[in-house]
């Protein structure tokens, strides 16, 4: 019984770990692009 | 369109140079060398060798196999290669990623996010990436692997030491309550509390 609420417990900190993963990962995918690489991808298109 | 739809998406976009598709992932690709270095000048020189090494390399991408897989696996590569050289262990300073949020607004529940970020910043390098492309990013434990080099297990038992130690970090462990558990509870407490701390 203990270990089953123990094993659920353990399912819930995953997950409220992934969340957070998802958060932070999307907050930094989500900024802008430099312009720099935007630059750079044009830069290298010209040297085709 | 969120971040992690447009990984599963560009699974199957095959048509056309994929150059043209370069852009569409830069903003995966910096979120993913941010986990890496856990700074944003280094990030974005990664980003930057990222970017010219898949340009010039890019007749060794397969077409019709995964883009992003394939820009991630250059710009660990390029992660590890530029370490081993320099053979110097960038210190796990703590404060990095406060500092770079510290410009961002701080009434809205960014603090506790904040907090997620220091513990994560402090994992080894092996299981931040194992946790960034499963946890995050939407890789499957089998494309990991492929990208990282190792058995599927590796990757596995990589996420969840992560996992565990992230609860550590926090106190998850202990039963004290997780802040950041959902939008609209933030939402509230930012409002009512424009100081979280």
């Amino acid at each position: 019984m203990n270990t089953r609420r123990e094993e659920r417990r353990q399912a819930a900190i995953e997950k409220q770990i992934d969340e957070n993963l998802r958060r932070v990962y999307e907050q930094d995918a989500t900024q802008q692009i430099p312009d720099r690489f935007l630059q750079l991808l044009d830069k290298l298109r010209e040297q085709e | 369109m969120t971040d992690r739809k447009a990984a599963q998406t560009a699974r199957s976009d095959a048509h056309g140079d994929p150059r043209d598709e370069l852009v569409e992932h830069l903003p995966a690709l910096r979120a993913f060398a941010l986990s890496l270095t856990r700074e944003g000048a280094s990030a974005d020189d990664l980003v930057q060798d990222t970017i010219v090494k898949a340009w010039t390399h890019i007749d060794k991408f397969q077409p019709g196999t995964n883009l992003r897989a394939w820009l991630f696996t250059i710009l660990r590569n390029t992660f590890y290669s530029a370490r081993r050289k320099t053979r110097r262990e960038v210190s796990d300073t703590d404060g990095i990623h406060a500092a770079r949020q510290a410009t961002r607004p701080e009434h809205d529940g960014r603090l506790a996010l904040n907090d997620f970020r220091a513990a994560f910043d402090k994992l080894p390098d092996e299981q931040r990436e194992a946790l960034i492309l499963v946890g995050a990013s939407g890789f499957s434990y089998e494309e990991a692997a492929a990208m990282t080099g190792v058995a599927v297990g590796t990757v596995k038992s990589r996420a969840n030491r992560g996992r565990r130690r992230l609860a550590e970090l926090l106190h998850l462990e202990e039963g004290e309550e997780f802040e950041m558990t959902d939008r609209a509870t933030l939402a509230v407490m930012a409002q009512n509390t424009p100081i979280l701390r």
